[in-house]
């Protein structure tokens, strides 16, 4: 085992520099150490300037989302012993803008996210004094793996699409769209779906599949947009049929 | 990806001077699943090459005997060897990338539970075998 490992950073410093460049920082090797130990350490001990967002340490938050040897990780559960001897490439997340460093702006995903109405939509609320709305185990499990997403942003970085197209929704905010249509208490799906097939919605989709690859909660979004689009072209060809199939 | 300069604007305190990253066109050469990815799209290409091979023929037939024998002869030149043999490995490679995915967006449930995987896809492999039988069965029985 080593004694330290050396981490190339991305450094954006817009009040400095019109391009990202990288920075190499030597750090203790840890066999117990993730790559967010080591960010940390290089903010406490080596660079106190360097920007990156975590929180939870846990894979929980998904704040800590970046790219390791190219490929979209969290950081937090990313160990520094399975990419020995480094160096060690840590960069933003990919096809969203720098704003300094290793933080992106995810203002984009925010804005799709609340399009597609991510909370339970209902025609009328029952009144509070009926009771719960309630659910058997059964349906729980039709949206319980999609509701997993934490928001991490690795399945955009992951999606050439989105790279190429950055009109289209994206893996996640349509997995979590059909996280919510899946739900038995929700009435919105007709009016989700209305959405996702407009020209930026789930059609873009080519079915490349590398969002449910990088996935670090087996959301699946590539099977969820896949499965919308089956939903979709049903619904179309019954709406060929004499009284729309029924 | 490649990372290229973005238009220059002046820094002020507190407002974001974003850098924004290009992809590059070469974006499907940095993994080997993009690759694969780009590679299963355009067999796409191959298939609508067989459609039209069929229309053709079809055609041929229709037309009469002799037309149909002048048709056979072409499609045994090494032209079309090279091309129907190159057509049909890119075939092959779009069904079975295709069957292997089904799964994905085929989501089969009996009494409650999700048909595994790998049911809905050999279903798939089944149904190809099966049908490619009934097609040998009608070209050899005579």
């Amino acid at each position: 085992m080593p004694e330290t490992v050396k981490l190339e950073v991305t450094r954006y410093r817009p009040e400095q520099e019109d391009e990202p460049s990288f920075a190499t920082y030597e750090v203790p090797f840890r066999k117990d150490w993730v790559v967010l130990d080591a960010l940390n350490y290089i903010k406490d001990r080596l660079d106190g300037t360097l920007s990156f967002r975590w929180s939870c340490r846990m894979g929980v938050c998904g704040s800590c989302g970046m790219r390791v040897d190219g490929e979209p990780k969290l950081t937090c559960a990313t160990f520094l012993a399975d990419y020995l001897p480094g160096p060690i490439r840590v960069e933003p997340l990919e096809h969203f803008p720098i704003v300094r460093d290793l933080v992106v702006d995810l203002s984009d995903f925010l804005r799709k996210l609340t399009k597609v109405k991510p909370w339970i939509v209902r025609e009328h609320e029952k009144p509070v004094e009926e009771g719960e709305y309630l659910q058997t185990p059964e349906q729980l499990d039709a949206y319980k793996p999609l509701s997993m997403c934490i928001n991490c942003m690795l399945c955009y970085s992951a999606c050439p699409i989105y790279g190429l197209e950055q009109s289209f929704i994206g893996p996640a905010a349509i997995a979590l769209a059909q996280r919510y249509s899946r739900d038995s208490r929700d009435q919105g799906a007709a009016e989700r779906l209305k959405l996702l097939q407009q020209t930026d919605g789930i059609w873009q989709c080519t079915f490349v599949g590398e969002c449910s690859a990088v996935c670090p909660k087996n959301v699946d979004p590539a099977g969820a947009i896949q499965q919308y689009k089956l939903e979709a072209a049903t619904q179309w060809f019954l709406s060929l049929l004499p009284r729309g199939g029924r | 990806m490649t990372m290229s300069s973005s238009a220059p604007a002046h820094y002020r305190p507190y407002h974001p001077k974003w850098y924004r990253q290009r992809v590059s066109v070469w974006w499907w050469l940095e993994k080997p699943v993009y690759a694969l990815f780009v590679l299963r799209e355009l067999t796409s290409v191959a298939v609508a090459f067989f459609a039209l091979m069929l229309l053709a023929l079809i055609r041929a037939v229709a037309a009469g005997p002799e037309a149909y024998a002048r048709f056979q002869a072409k499609l045994q030149s090494p032209l079309f060897l090279v091309l129907d043999g190159i057509a049909l490995a890119l075939v092959l490679f779009h069904t079975v990338t295709w069957f292997n995915v089904a799964p994905k967006a085929l989501v089969v449930r009996i009494g409650g539970r999700r048909v595994p995987d790998a049911l809905v896809a050999g279903a798939h492999y089944a149904a190809w075998l099966g049908l490619s039988g009934v097609v040998a069965y009608v070209l050899l029985r005579g």
